[in-house]
């Protein structure tokens, strides 16, 4: 008999489809993972599992957990289980914590809820279980509040209460995904501990496969509300059944078609000694102002015809560089030049604004609501000194739509009608307009799924080659990085710890940060090998 | 108990309750525009013979201690109430704005500093403190409340227009038009206002429904619209010693100042939740 | 911790030396001489002149300024134009009207309203959610004058529980006292417990779709236990804001609704002096008014710290 068992498990919410005839189990000591692109239902199958759902959902089928059927049990009884016997972790640290109340209090109100111990008691096994998750006393008292714990260390404590009380099983939802790399990876290995020291039962939920690849048994792939496809784990290695699910496991493991061109040698961009410190805005007159070095004296080319990648984790410096190269913001030392010219934030010249244009991380917010397609595609043309007639710019923005993938009539359409990786798309039209030299993608792929994402990674390979564009590749995720970057500069803290050929540093890694980057970040082919 | 951030498909209409104010706010300023040109009987001339009489009809909302017609004297009385409230309005967007615009493309400098610093003081002065300092000052009438009204709704406009306007400088989008070469202005008329246009005009209708009642309250105490023009608020205050023989006086004038400013509410409240759903069910 | 109070302090006595310069100024330029006022038209220009000598009046207006501010440093408002009395005697008097009116009524509208508001919260969207903010949405609307006029011809004309107005003063008890202030308490609170209640329940709405509440559902916590303990102390934050400004209101909203139940408070003074030209009276006034405001201001920042540790690290 297994721990869990859904039985043609099916959700509506106001009438409208969500879950359609899920079945799968999980047994204690397992791993179950489920996979899927964002609206796949997966987050839905978690919460239906602890019946949390918003109004208007009506549940179909059987949840059968320890022997009980979760559908036909009371809220009351529910409350018990929840907390007791299902531990639930969700993807946002920064916001799954009450701001108001310690860590202390927060994790010991699971324990006294639960059990019939006093307050003294249970505080102090909230004490013992932040051990366990790597939060010890010494360092991290019970009087903590959440805003003074780092992401991860957020996590630690939601994963504290997920376990408090030894439930048999833990739902992680997405536990990982809003940490850098070398944050998960410590997460991962926490969590695949905790399962084997307390015998649990883990459903892990996420959109990356490598992840899963890495720590699951089972899995199970979906798509719009149904199961794709499901099985052991080896089902990846031996091989996936349906074309969907192909489709995903190519994605993750994407390789770019191979990059036709030859950068050039002569400089388009130099950044020499470039540093920028932040000082502490706050008036005092107590205590002398704090001067943070956001960028600390970094260096690099960009060749005319060349792709480069900057990779660093969040808070390295790397949106700080962004900005100073486009002129956004002020440096405090150093020089950043393009062709002939300086690049200097209180005055830039719209024709050095001409040569670099930039694509944003954020699909949703990097558009005015409140003009059509036409307007936020031609938005650059205001660089060009001589106007250009609308009918040349409709022309040209039409043009450009249908060069990235889009419909020429899709330019009398809002931003809101389209899907973000279509936004995506207008945000590269947009950026080809004025015909620059370099374009910077500030994370432009991170926020889509990787089925969307290995198509945009296509197209910005092909227009690099056939517009004779240089890119500045900015990410989080080396293995981005590798795929469309002859160049990769690796930052650490305001300060770039390695640079070189990007096959070379991928290799032979010469850096501990470069080596630890690459052992965190999620790899589907090294996590094949071990199976 | 909770919901989810589920995304509603269903295109976004205008609430019923929105409807029910806009008939409300509707009917009273048609009463107001009628009286421009007729009322049931004459405002000015008094007939003690008729005075205090109870709905009929001949009288339908009935006369008050003069004998003059208290319907007649509520739709003149709606007119000076919705040009003082209206007009307070226009003050107040128009220094307002433009205060709250710059402070937000200046923000974190001295200029920046000196608005909110200004907006904090004029907050100190409770609303009915200015109008009274102003009619002190100014004398009393439906001019000097205007301005007493209109002062006190620049620092609110200031304070909306910058706090949203910061949130759209915030935006990636505002950097894609730098980077399109578009400098504060042009980002500020092009990109900005069109984004807080809607808090705006929410925020409109909220001080509309404020300077009806702070009109009321003013001409109440004396310090609004002088006789012989009727004034709602007026009204009421004559009514107060006579109310228990003739509560009529007292009902009709009050009850088209809630039916106003009722109005104005639901049609804020419906025109907030229509531009941003997110925020339905929020007050 | 001490600098923020510091800091806070600072700007708190900036806005009053600015505020007391503004209402300076501003009656300055009052039209009209409180000496001729006083002695009616036809004064002879030399008893004037004597007048305005004794009063102050003919001293450089700086000096006169630097002396009412030092004067009020150390409680001497200076002798009022009219009654030729102290002005701190005709204040106080009146202050232990005005102020314990916005008290009552600032306790009875936080009584009514935040119950209400979480209430309404916790079954938003049924009908009786939907009942109590019809019934908010109809009290925002009703000036709180005419709802005092209402409240005066049930209760002390048709019902006679109350009497239509005067107050006994608290020599009568402090039973009695409270009953005259009862039915004006009432009149100022429903207007600003119907704000009040409807900021409180979108708070605990915008609250309840937190992250951490569905963590604490997750714990095992039912919806009111999580609601209780995790919905209700975040949600208070934007309430206090709108407590603290209310506190003006209800200050201003006093004098009107004195005028309604003939209270020996701080309106009718004030609208007393200003019809005889009783400068100084109004100016103290005033002062004292925004006074209490600021310093309430300042007692909702101090709360805002003891609500949210954030605050209070950021400030350490």
């Amino acid at each position: 008999m297994s721990l869990i068992q859904a039985k043609d498990l099916s959700l509506n919410i106001h009438n409208q489809k969500i879950l359609n005839n899920l079945n799968f189990e999980a047994n204690t000591g397992e791993i179950l993972g489920i996979i899927g692109e964002s609206g796949s239902g997966k987050s839905m199958t978690a919460n239906s599992i602890i019946q949390l759902l918003p109004h208007g959902a009506s549940l179909r089928g059987e949840i059968i957990f320890d022997n009980k059927n979760l559908l036909n049990i009371s809220e009351d009884k529910m409350c018990n289980i929840r907390g007791k016997d299902i531990g639930f972790i969700f993807q946002e640290p920064m916001t799954a914590l009450n701001p108001l109340k310690n860590i202390g209090d927060q994790v010991s109100e699971v324990i006294k809820l639960h059990s019939n111990i006093t307050l003294k008691d249970s505080v102090k096994m909230a004490a013992k279980v932040l051990q366990r998750v790597g939060l010890p006393q010494e360092k991290f008292p019970l009087t903590r509040y959440p805003f003074e714990l780092s992401g991860g260390q957020r996590q630690r404590v939601v994963i504290a209460m997920a376990i408090a009380i030894k439930p048999k099983l833990l739902i992680a939802d997405e536990p990982s995904t809003a940490l850098d790399v070398t944050t998960q990876a410590k997460l991962i290995q926490l969590l695949k501990k905790l399962v084997s020291e307390d015998d649990l039962c883990l459903i892990m939920i996420t959109h990356d496969l490598a992840v899963i690849a890495e720590m699951a048994d089972k899995i199970i792939i979906m798509k719009e509300g149904e199961i794709i496809e499901s099985g052991s784990i080896n089902i990846l290695k031996k091989g996936l059944k349906s074309v969907y699910s192909k489709t995903l496991f190519a994605a993750s493991d994407y390789k770019s078609k191979n990059i036709n061109k030859i950068s050039s040698d002569k400089t388009l961009l130099e950044v020499k000694n470039v540093s920028r410190d932040y000082s502490d805005n706050s008036i005092s007159f107590f205590k002398s102002k704090k001067i943070f070095k956001a960028v600390n004296n970094v260096s690099f080319n960009i060749n005319y015809n060349e792709n480069v990648g900057l990779v660093g984790e969040s808070g390295c410096g790397k949106s700080t560089i962004t900005r100073a190269i486009l002129g956004l913001d002020p440096i405090s030392q150093g020089k950043i030049t393009l062709e002939a010219d300086e690049i200097k934030a209180e005055n830039v010249d719209n024709e050095i604004r001409k040569k670099i244009q930039v694509v944003f991380q954020d699909p949703f917010g990097s558009f005015n609501p409140r003009h059509n397609v036409f307007k936020l595609v031609s938005e650059p043309l205001f660089l060009q000194k001589e106007k250009v007639k609308e009918k040349e710019k409709y022309e040209l923005v039409e043009g450009l739509l249908l060069r990235v993938g889009l419909k020429a009539s899709d330019s009398k359409k809002y931003i809101h009608e389209f899907s973000g990786g279509q936004r995506q798309r207008i945000a590269i039209a947009r950026s080809l307009i004025v015909k620059p030299k370099l374009i910077i993608l500030d994370e432009a792929v991170s926020a889509l799924d990787v089925s969307i994402r290995a198509q945009i990674l296509d197209l910005l390979v092909e227009l690099s080659e056939n517009f004779g564009l240089s890119y500045l590749f900015i990410s989080h995720d080396l293995s981005l990085v590798q795929s469309i970057t002859t160049k990769v500069l690796v930052m650490k803290s305001g300060e770039i710890v390695e640079a070189g050929e990007t096959a070379d540093v991928f290799k032979f890694p010469k850096h501990e940060y470069t080596k630890t980057l690459l052992d965190s970040s999620p790899n589907l082919q090294k996590a094949l090998k071990k199976l | 108990m909770f919901s989810f951030k589920f995304k509603n498909k269903k295109k976004n209409n205008l609430s019923l309750s929105f409807w029910v104010g806009l008939l409300f706010v509707f009917i009273v300023f048609l009463l107001a525009l009628i009286s421009f040109i007729w009322t049931p009987y004459d405002v000015t001339s008094l007939v003690i013979s008729e005075r205090f009489k109870g709905p009929s009809f001949s009288h339908v909302l009935g006369t008050d201690h003069f004998g003059r017609d208290i319907l007649s004297m509520i739709m003149v009385g709606a007119q000076t109430s919705i040009a003082v409230a209206l007009v307070a309005v226009g003050i107040g967007i128009f220094f307002g704005l433009p205060l709250g615009m710059i402070a937000a493309a200046k923000r974190g400098t001295f200029f920046d500093d000196l608005v909110m610093r200004f907006n904090d003081l004029i907050f100190a002065f409770p609303a009915l403190i200015i109008a009274i300092l102003i009619t002190a000052i100014l004398g009393p009438g439906a001019f000097n409340a205007i301005i007493a009204i209109g002062i006190f709704n620049i620092p609110v406009f200031a304070r909306v227009a910058r706090g949203a306007a910061l949130t759209q400088w915030s935006k990636e989008y505002i950097l894609a038009a730098k980077v399109s070469g578009k400098g504060t202005f042009l980002i500020s008329i092009e990109h900005i206002i069109p984004n807080i246009l809607n808090l705006l005009i929410v925020q409109a209708t909220i001080q509309f429904s404020l300077g009806i009642l702070a009109e009321a309250g003013l001409s109440y105490v004396g310090l609004g619209a002088q006789p012989p023009i009727p004034s709602l608020g007026r009204m009421l205050a004559d009514s107060q010693t006579m109310i228990s023989i003739a509560p009529h006086m007292a009902i009709f004038p009050g009850m088209v100042i809630v039916i106003t400013v009722l109005g104005l509410n639901l049609i804020g409240d419906g025109l907030r939740d229509y531009f941003d759903p997110k925020l339905r069910g929020s007050s | 911790m001490l600098q923020y109070f510091v800091r806070r302090i600072v700007t708190l006595f900036f806005t009053l030396v600015i505020a007391s310069l503004v209402i300076f100024v501003s009656l300055e330029i009052i039209p009209g001489d409180p000496a001729s006022y006083m002695l009616g038209i036809n004064a002879q220009e030399d008893t004037l002149q004597a007048l305005r000598q004794e009063l102050g009046l003919d001293k450089p207006k700086l000096e006169r300024y630097l002396e009412w501010v030092k004067g009020m440093l150390i409680g001497d408002f200076g002798v009022s134009y009219t009654y030729r009395a102290p002005v701190i005697e005709m204040v106080s008097d009146r202050l232990w009207v005005s102020l314990p009116l916005a008290v009552y009524a600032l306790i009875l509208s936080t009584l009514i309203s935040l119950p209400v508001g979480i209430y309404a919260a916790a079954n938003r969207g049924k009908i009786s959610d939907l009942s109590v903010m019809g019934v908010t949405q109809i009290g925002i609307a009703v000036p709180n004058f005419w709802f005092a006029m209402l409240l005066v011809y049930l209760f002390a004309i048709i019902l006679r529980w109350f009497s239509a107005g005067g107050f006994s003063g608290w020599e009568a008890g402090l039973f009695l006292g409270l009953k005259s202030l009862t039915l004006p308490a009432i009149s100022l609170a429903l207007p600003q417990a119907s704000i009040l209640a409807r900021v409180m329940r979108s708070s605990l709405i915008d609250t309840l779709n937190e992250d951490f509440i569905k963590t604490a559902r997750a714990k095992g916590l039912t919806q009111n236990q999580a609601l209780i303990k995790h919905g209700i102390r975040n949600a208070l934050i934007p309430v206090l804001t709108i407590i603290g400004l209310q506190f003006s209101f209800l200050m201003a909203g006093a004098i009107i609704i004195e005028n309604v139940f003939f209270l020996p408070g701080l309106g009718r003074l004030i609208f007393q002096s200003i019809a005889q030209r009783d400068i100084i009276v109004v100016e103290s006034v005033i002062m004292l008014l925004v006074f209490s405001v600021v310093i309430v201001t300042f007692l909702v920042d101090v709360a805002y710290v003891i609500v949210d540790p954030r605050l209070r690290s950021s400030i350490l």
